[in-house]
């Protein structure tokens, strides 16, 4: 119990750092930049606009209803995981000066790294808002349940946050050779092309083994269908969740006396 | 025997690295060092069997040759590193100026600097707004508030830094050979700063290379050579065994040449 009590004390200590770290990747993000943070907003609008554009005419119309706010569902889901996992990531050996010159509880950058970028995810969700009004899109009150969705996910995301950042400590391959696995990952999960549209190996793979499908499938199921998400995929994707985030912060917690050798 | 009555109680304490795998960042040297059997270990011990202990109040010098250990110490104070062996207890709050500024961002401006720099401190933002205005003012750099620190020079960070780390009260300072960038004014500045802190009860550790600061600040010394500690105790007394070094005969280095020789015997011995 007792070293709880103190784990806590900690964090509280240095709960004003993560505050402080958090608007720093804010403010610097988009620092000299005309627009600011309309960026947000307007960057995954082109995007959903561009791929609109492409795959409108390569899949035919009809296949996907109101193919715009489908589209931007799936991939601000997945932008958010790309993000914030590619930044904490970076985030021990990113701090490396610092970290070898003062004592601070390492796990605050890997943090500080994924809420930042919820900050900014939550800020691109203006970007569906405009979409969803813009297309008519109808709204049910269902869409007031995805914040559950996004609770997995971002335990999800600091799970593999952590996880990656200690990897990348030891095996700077990492980060090179998880770009393409991102890559490869985002081809998997149903972003841009219906489910059904894989073959029945393919789809029952990605529909048990990808957790992005889990979150990006609720999501759709909140927002663009307007239900409430299946039990298999809901728990799934709390269970995927919680489990990612304990395996994060154990390797985390296993391997962090060594960083400093390695930094 | 209180154990409370150290501020910091190093016990025992050996520092090792591996120097074969320092290196090892990637997977292709995993690989290859793994088939030609080199990530056996190639220990280097960066402090062995060093013992210190400090009750409140006091102010130790660290003095030494470079890469004697002295900051190896100091990081495994502050807790930065875990002694491979031995244990170190710390009773209170560090405020380690291992390297001023080690916080700042370069693109975010004074300003912000200072906050994020009392965060990594561990200060609250309230605690921050409180001294603000006396940061600014010791630092000496009210007209450049609002320019990113990368325009800054080194001793103008190097100001702001020490200014942090110094105003809000802490129990134990932690300075390793910092002030040698700023001007003269400002390192009287410092030096009476220090002495302010050191007679309201703060704790220090002082690394130096100017014997003149150590003699003037620290009540006690501990000398450092390879990771070992050759002397330990009142101030004159060790800086005046160390500055003899300088002469070739006396008996440190003469016992310095003989542990070289026996260590390339040792080498030789082993081809």
């Amino acid at each position: 119990m007792n070293i709880w009590q103190e784990r806590i004390h900690v964090f509280m200590q240095y709960t004003n750092l993560l505050k402080q770290l958090v608007k720093r990747d804010l403010k610097l993000k988009y620092r000299r930049s005309v627009l600011g943070y309309v960026w947000s907003i307007l960057n995954p609008l082109l995007v959903m606009l561009i791929m609109t554009l492409v795959f409108s005419s390569i899949f035919e119309r009809d296949a996907i209803q109101n193919f715009p706010v489908y589209l931007i569902t799936g991939r601000t889901m997945f932008e958010f995981m790309t993000t914030s996992t590619n930044a904490s990531m970076r985030a021990i050996i990113g701090n490396a000066a610092l970290l070898k010159k003062c004592y601070v509880p390492k796990y605050i950058f890997v943090l500080a790294k994924v809420v930042s970028s919820m900050v900014d995810f939550i800020f691109s969700l203006g970007a569906l808002v405009i979409v969803m009004v813009f297309t008519r899109a109808n709204v049910t009150p269902y869409i007031l349940c995805s914040p559950l969705v996004m609770m997995q996910l971002f335990l999800f995301c600091c799970g593999l946050g952590f996880f990656l950042a200690s990897l990348n400590v030891f095996f700077r391959d990492v980060q090179y050779i998880y770009k393409a696995i991102t890559t490869a990952w985002m081809y998997l999960t149903p972003i841009f092309y219906p489910i059904n549209r894989l073959e029945k190996s393919l789809r029952i793979f990605v529909k048990t083994c990808n957790p992005m499908y889990y979150y990006v499938a609720q999501f759709r199921d909140m927002v663009y269908t307007g239900q409430f998400p299946g039990p298999r995929i809901f728990w799934g994707g709390w269970i995927i969740g919680i489990v990612m985030f304990v395996i994060g912060i154990w390797v985390f917690k296993k391997s962090q006396d060594k960083f400093i050798l390695y930094i | 025997m209180g154990d409370n009555k150290y501020v910091i109680d190093v016990d025992h304490v050996t520092i090792r690295f591996n120097k074969a795998n320092a290196k090892v960042d990637n997977l292709k040297e995993y690989c290859i060092r793994l088939m030609k059997r080199e990530l056996l270990f190639q220990e280097f011990l960066a402090l062995k069997d060093v013992s210190l202990k400090v009750k409140a109040g006091e102010a130790w010098g660290l003095i030494g040759t470079n890469g004697s250990g002295k900051s190896t110490l100091l990081k495994a104070i502050s807790g930065i590193m875990k002694p491979y062996k031995g244990t170190i207890t710390v009773n209170g709050n560090i405020s380690p100026l291992i390297e001023l500024g080690a916080g700042f961002d370069p693109n975010l401006t004074a300003r912000e600097n200072i906050f994020m720099n009392g965060a990594v401190l561990g200060h609250s933002e309230k605690v921050m707004q409180e001294h603000f205005d006396e940061i600014v003012e010791f630092a000496e750099i009210e007209d450049f508030l609002d320019s990113p620190i990368k325009n800054y020079s080194s001793g103008m960070k190097a100001r702001l830094g020490f200014s942090v780390a110094t105003m809000v009260s802490s129990k134990i300072l932690i300075v390793d050979e910092v002030l040698s960038v700023g001007d003269f004014l400002f390192r009287k500045k410092c030096m009476k700063r220090m002495e302010d802190m050191l007679s309201g009860g703060t704790t220090l550790l002082f690394v130096s290379h100017n014997l003149d600061q150590v003699r003037r600040l620290c009540d006690h010394v501990i000398w450092l050579d390879h990771g070992e500690t050759v002397m330990m105790g009142e101030t004159e007394k060790v800086c005046d065994e160390y500055q003899s070094m300088e002469d070739e005969d006396s008996p440190f280095n003469q016992k310095r040449r003989a542990r070289k020789l026996a260590r390339q015997q040792a080498k030789e011995a082993a081809k």
